[in-house]
């Protein structure tokens, strides 16, 4: 019954979302503003509709009710109810009820938070967001109902992929949907704006703080998934260029082009149409990763969807949203005023960055698509992996290291090279002393990882410097966006810091040990003492022992496991992990080899600088929201 | 300079940088462009010793030796086998019947050297490579078994290479 009433609460969506479309394009024009307020209630309606919904799904995962045909084939009596209520969004129907509630609550977030930008352009954004509303509806009712149910009720579950019960796992897809389906405002800005045919810096200034916030929120779903990897997979790394990790990397790529392209448009009053072209792509790409990743054409843990009419109906959307925005895009981009930049530059340093950003985003696209274009194609089965991102990435992030610290403490319009110089001598010096002094205590390092430390270092001393400057101009450290470039370029270089360490001094030991043996890494030495068996609450697991005979741990274990999940018929991996400030100690174990067991262990420096790295950018994100927020609204209003 | 210059000279930088990326990304593609080959398609056309490959299959049944930490099994698709040689931690799942991809090259005595061996976690888990080389070679039974779905033991016995071992041959 509660799930017939979710079903009907979807449906009901759909309808409130037609009625948001219409009212929203006819209150756009003059004389309609009454029809305004009723898209702005569409879109609440909307957002509370879709909440039902999802609250029926997850009391259907709460009680287990195994007639649901999601709930049979994702859940079990046994498992944790943390992990039943992650289960909600644990599977492709579920998952894309999730996308669908967040694409409403930005929805109804834009209704109630936008209240200074002229009419018009208010409904249309809110008519655009109800065309999504309507396609993602319409793909969850008729492809993927999360509430059809099974004729007979079975008595238990399948279970849940058991990797994926795991805490950072369940914040994972909030935050990571957050993100790809936050770009869809800023995607809706650029379709009413073409609309309009009205762009100007005040459109900027409206749409940057949407961008900001569906860049943090991807950042840190990135981030997440990339640590759930590390620890949960056993493999010892912390990305794998994975296809799927590649479709959520673009959509970083152009939305971190976009902010500052918006930046641009905003100061400035040029880019305005690249910025248009971006706001497009950005989300363009979040629906091509939603896309790669739902439709079963990449097969990982994450595609649930095996249905080669869901991959065609997401095909269709994305066709849809992306070609219609770019004939848009085509057909009514307004004439640029012509740039005018001077070389030595603010915006110059930032048309620079955007020139790297794009190349990487195309990179990686090229990297990503190609196999799968050859396949479906009919050609070779190929496979184009970490190498070849690796070789393109290290030197394309050399120039663009050399060159962001220039860019925030350049003036808008012209500044001069030789007083930057001086301003910048510190870090420079720092950053070279540094470098210098890891190049004499750890020989054997490669140059080129040698290089990238550099200009990391030199990074973060730019940031650092721009930090102290801005405070020392304005005394006053509650102007928290002031603070947000350089907190969000420091956490930049401090994540790039962790990944060429991690990379260049990793140390790797696999052995067949016998308990009683003493395994040495780095200058670590530890006894293997065997393995045990133990029970777990929905799963059985061999525990290995290992423990520290010297150094800060003496005496401390690393417990890896071996689990067995007998719901789900399924192994994994958990490793065991010590954590001090240089570095972590990684341990898995392997299947026994006669009265031996292969251990395996790692030694990553510095490796949790990656994710506390991409936490500051998320923060430096954050802090430049909450000045918005605050920020006095008359200003804009007499903008408009 | 006056702005005109500079403005000429930045989009000319700019589209060098952009030829300069293009130009490192394509090389970098040639250079890493790793084949997948399925042990039917390499026994028909045999791949040189030292280049880089991907080859899949079922782990075939009776041929894991392990030594230590150096493992030899044989890869087949039910029509022909591959002799593979690895060294190291095998993924949770690598057993006897069960899909896995190698990554590795071939040395001159025709022994495929990994240096990866992929299973994944799932036990009904196929690797999409190991159900179309399998459909290839003629061993595939789509109503039993796709990827994703059910691939236990009782439900697509036939794949295990169990039951066919004698034809294998």
């Amino acid at each position: 019954m509660i799930a017939e009433f979710g079903h009907f609460a979807l449906l009901c969506a759909l309808c409130v979302c037609l009625a948001q479309v219409g009212a929203g394009l006819a209150g756009a024009s003059p004389g309609m503003a009454g029809l305004m307020r009723v898209a702005d209630l569409s879109a609440r309606a909307q957002f509370f509709l879709v909440l039902i919904a999802f609250a029926a799904l997850t009391y259907s995962f709460v009680v287990s009710d195994f007639s649901l045909a999601v709930v049979h084939a994702n859940s079990h009596i046994a498992k944790p109810m943390v992990y039943k209520i992650a289960g909600v969004w644990g599977n492709h129907e579920g998952s894309m009820l999730l996308w669908v509630v967040i694409l409403a609550l930005y929805g109804a977030a834009f209704s109630w938070g936008e209240r200074t930008m002229p009419h018009a352009l208010h409904a249309r954004i809110l008519a655009v967001q109800g065309l999504m509303g309507i396609a993602f509806l319409v793909f969850l009712v008729f492809t993927s109902n999360p509430f059809s149910r099974l004729e007979t009720a079975p008595f238990e579950g399948r279970g849940l992929t058991p990797i994926l019960q795991d805490p950072a796992l369940a914040a994972h897809p909030p935050l990571l949907y957050a993100g790809y389906v936050g770009f869809s405002i800023t995607f809706s800005f650029a379709v009413a704006a073409l609309m309009e045919g009205k762009v100007d810096r005040q459109w900027a200034r409206w749409m940057r703080p949407w961008t900001l916030l569906a860049w943090v929120f991807l950042t840190l779903g990135i981030a997440l998934g990339s640590y759930w990897a590390y620890y949960e997979l056993g493999w010892g790394g912390f990305w794998f260029w994975d296809p799927v990790e590649n479709a959520s990397l673009m959509p970083w790529l152009a939305g971190t082009a976009l902010l500052h392209s918006a930046l641009v448009a905003e100061r400035r009053g040029t880019l305005i149409n690249w910025t248009l072209l971006l706001a497009i792509v950005t989300f363009a790409l979040s629906l091509a990763g939603t896309f790669l990743v739902r439709s079963g054409v990449l097969t990982s843990v994450h595609a649930f969807a095996n249905d080669p009419a869901r991959g065609l109906f997401i095909l269709a959307i994305l066709a849809l949203f992306t070609g219609g925005g770019l004939a848009l895009y085509g057909w009514r981009a307004p004439a640029t005023p012509t740039d005018k930049f001077q070389p030595v530059s603010r915006e110059a340093l930032l048309v620079a960055n955007n020139i790297f950003l794009a190349t990487a985003t195309v990179t990686v696209f090229v990297g990503t698509i190609y196999p799968l274009a050859l396949d479906a194609l009919g050609g070779p089965k190929i496979s184009v992996g970490a190498p070849y991102f690796n070789a393109v990435f290290a030197p394309l992030t050399i120039p663009f290291l050399v060159m962001s610290p220039l860019g925030p403490l350049l003036a808008w319009r012209h500044d001069r090279l030789l007083p930057l110089a001086a301003r910048l001598a510190p870090a420079a010096l720092a950053a070279v002393l540094v470098t210098l002094g890891l190049a004499l205590s750890r020989s054997g390092t490669p140059l080129l990882a040698l290089v990238l430390l550099g200009g990391a270092f030199w990074l973060v001393g730019g940031a650092v410097t721009d930090m102290v400057e801005r405070v020392r101009r304005v005394k006053n450290l509650t102007q928290t966006p002031l603070l947000s470039a350089p907190v969000a370029h420091a956490g930049l270089g401090v994540m790039i810091i962790g990944i060429i360490a991690a990379t260049a001094w990793r140390q790797e030991l696999v052995v067949a040990a016998a308990p009683g043996d003493t395994l040495s890494i780095g200058e670590q030495s530890l006894r293997f003492d065997g393995v045990r068996e133990r029970a777990g609450p929905n799963y059985t697991s061999e525990q290995g022992r290992l423990v520290y005979l010297d150094g800060a741990h003496t005496g401390n274990a690393l417990l890896p496991e071996r689990r067995f999940y007998e719901a789900e018929r399924s192994q994994t991996t958990e490793a065991a992990i010590t954590t001090d400030l240089a570095g972590h100690l990684y341990a898995v174990i392997g299947e026994p080899v006669d009265d031996k067991r292969v251990v395996r262990i790692w030694y990553h420096p510095f490796v949790a600088l990656i994710w506390i790295g991409a936490f500051v950018m998320a923060l430096g994100g954050t802090l430049g929201l909450a000045g918005r927020v605050r920020r006095p609204r008359i200003a804009t209003r007499a903008g408009a | 300079m006056s702005p005109k210059n500079a403005r000429a000279a930045m989009i000319i930088s700019g589209l060098w940088f952009l030829a300069l990326a293009a130009m490192l990304a394509l090389t970098a593609l040639e250079d890493n462009i790793v084949f997948f080959r399925a042990p039917s398609e390499l026994a028909e056309k045999p791949v040189a010793a030292g280049i880089a490959l991907r080859v899949g299959g079922l782990v075939r049944d009776g041929t894991v030796q392990r030594d230590g930490l150096n493992v030899r099994f044989q890869i087949t698709d039910l029509a022909h086998q591959i002799d593979v040689r690895f060294t190291g931690m095998l993924p949770d799942l690598f057993r006897e019947g069960q899909g896995v991809v190698a990554e590795g090259r071939f040395d001159d005595a025709g022994m495929f050297i990994a240096d990866t061996v992929l299973a994944k976690h799932d036990e009904t888990y196929m690797p999409p490579e190991v159900a179309d080389a399998l459909k290839a070679a003629g061993r595939w039974q789509a109503d039993a078994a796709h990827p994703g779905t059910d691939y236990s033991d009782a439900a697509y016995p036939d794949a295990t290479g169990r039951k066919t071992g004698a034809e294998v041959k």
